[in-house]
């Protein structure tokens, strides 16, 4: 069977499920407006987390996170499961999809067969939805892809049950239930709030102080682990503001086209303003990975080319911090 | 950034995987979206780390070669697994896994234990035993 389910593709996988899923329950929303208003956008360097043998550092918030305040916001009821046992978890899929209800699935990128292999790795943080099932296929609508697709059984359960850190176990998830009509505005409010508090937040890891920390590494990065450990860190950064799902500039791009539709929702010009600001942030952003890139391709030690990325990473961890006061008296 | 300014580099993504989303704004400063085909310094950094991993692998089979570690580390870096990845796959102590990568541990392993770490990486128990030069 095959449900009625229009797949838009979107920039992040958990924005872009929420935003498809609304859109089947007869409400319209955009995926920036999701991400703003269950506060995405954020900035945090955690040293002692290490992926694929660099720090941790990441532009959004934890996956789960932005789909369950943007439910709480806007008065929308999500039911969440986890399954022990595969078996048990494809019977519940099926079920669902039987009553024409397509639903949303954690899985890891791994052994999703459809990216390229060089995207494969374990990371088990990606979001799908799955909108029917033929045979022994089932209809895979995954928002970061530009066509629908599809995967057998088997190659689900792989996906679902993938192992690691933020393992799915078969994570499955759907709103349930929904407010009569959405109120945006109070949600808007409360999700921009969120996001200046952490943006401001007074801990060295987090936010525009998180940034100017990490600014800071870099300039002793070359002298401390050597040119090819620096590299690789710089590229790490780099790889995750960049990677699929960021709509470019580390959300950024995506976080003004969330102020520029708050501004026509609360009718506040000074969100336009500010939008207008934050793609600005956005472009330092790419100019900031683009140089970061060079160095690493040029194999260079330079402590001048170090100092130079750090530079331009001080001067948008400095903006940012005066953007977001900006924005929270905006507000 | 502007939408005609969306980058349209190479990169892994080809034809069949299709494009990727992109926020940009328009003319009149509108957002809207767009579809990349890559940006070079995206892919330069995925380089990277996959030639990280490249190298990860063929320093791992040198020491398999000398006997200075089980075949166990050589699949794990092939998988891009890290060990905690690999124990929670293996469903073991991390404590347990690092110690079958000793040479002398492995060659004692039961039949049992060889076919869950086969079945992790995805290949036969012939195939774990044996890492060709």
């Amino acid at each position: 069977m095959k449900i009625d389910f229009e797949h838009k593709q979107s920039a992040h996988c958990e924005n872009g499920v929420v935003s498809n899923l609304m859109k089947f329950n007869g409400h319209k929303i955009s995926e920036p407006m999701v991400f703003g208003i269950g506060s995405g956008l954020l900035f945090c360097y955690i040293p002692f987390i290490k992926i694929n043998y660099a720090p941790l550092i990441t532009y959004r918030a934890m996956a789960g996170f932005i789909f369950n305040r943007f439910a709480k916001r806007v008065g929308v009821k999500i039911k969440r499961e986890k399954f022990k046992d595969p078996k048990k978890a494809k019977e519940r899929l099926d079920e669902n999809l039987q009553k024409n209800n397509p639903v949303g699935l954690q899985v890891g990128v791994y052994n999703l067969v459809y990216f390229p292999d060089e995207y494969r790795f374990h990371f088990n943080a990606h979001n799908l939805v799955v909108y029917g099932k033929e045979e022994d296929t089932y209809l895979i609508s995954d928002p970061v892809m530009q066509h629908v697709t599809t995967l057998t059984s088997k190659q689900l359960e792989k996906v679902r049950y993938a192992k690691g850190p933020f393992a799915p176990n078969g994570h499955m998830y759907y709103p349930i239930s929904f407010p009569e009509t959405l109120h945006l505005e109070k949600a808007i409010r409360k999700g921009i709030k969120h996001t200046c508090r952490e943006m401001l937040a007074p801990v060295p890891i987090v936010g525009a102080r998180g940034i100017k920390t990490v600014a800071k590494l870099i300039r002793k990065w070359p002298k401390k682990h050597g040119a090819k450990k620096a590299n690789h860190y710089l590229g790490q950064i780099v790889r995750m503001q960049e990677e699929i799902g960021t709509g470019g500039g580390g959300f950024r791009y995506i976080y003004a086209a969330f102020l520029q539709e708050a501004s026509g929702v609360l009718k506040n010009e000074a969100l336009a303003v500010l939008s207008k600001e934050m793609t600005e942030i956005g472009d330092q952003w790419r100019d900031f990975a683009l140089n970061a890139s060079r160095i690493y391709k040029n194999r260079s030690v330079q402590e001048d080319a170090y100092n130079k990325v750090a530079d331009e990473l001080e001067a948008i961890g400095n903006r940012e911090a005066t953007f977001f006061g900006k924005l929270k008296r905006a507000i | 950034m502007k939408k005609k300014e969306i980058p349209q580099d190479e990169s892994f993504f080809t034809e069949e995987h299709g494009k990727e989303l992109y926020y940009a704004v328009d003319e009149e400063g509108n957002y809207t979206t767009g579809l990349s085909s890559g940006w070079e310094a995206k892919t330069i950094a995925l380089n990277n780390a996959l030639e990280a991993i490249e190298e990860r692998i063929a320093d791992a089979k040198k020491r398999v070669l000398e006997n200075k570690t089980s075949p166990i580390e050589y699949y794990m870096e092939v998988c891009k697994m890290e060990p905690p990845v690999l124990a929670s796959y293996v469903g073991m102590w991390l404590w347990r896994v690092k110690r079958h990568f000793k040479p002398a541990v492995f060659k004692k392993l039961s039949q049992k234990t060889l076919e869950k770490y086969a079945t992790a990486f995805d290949i036969t128990v012939e195939q774990l035993k044996n890492v060709a030069p």
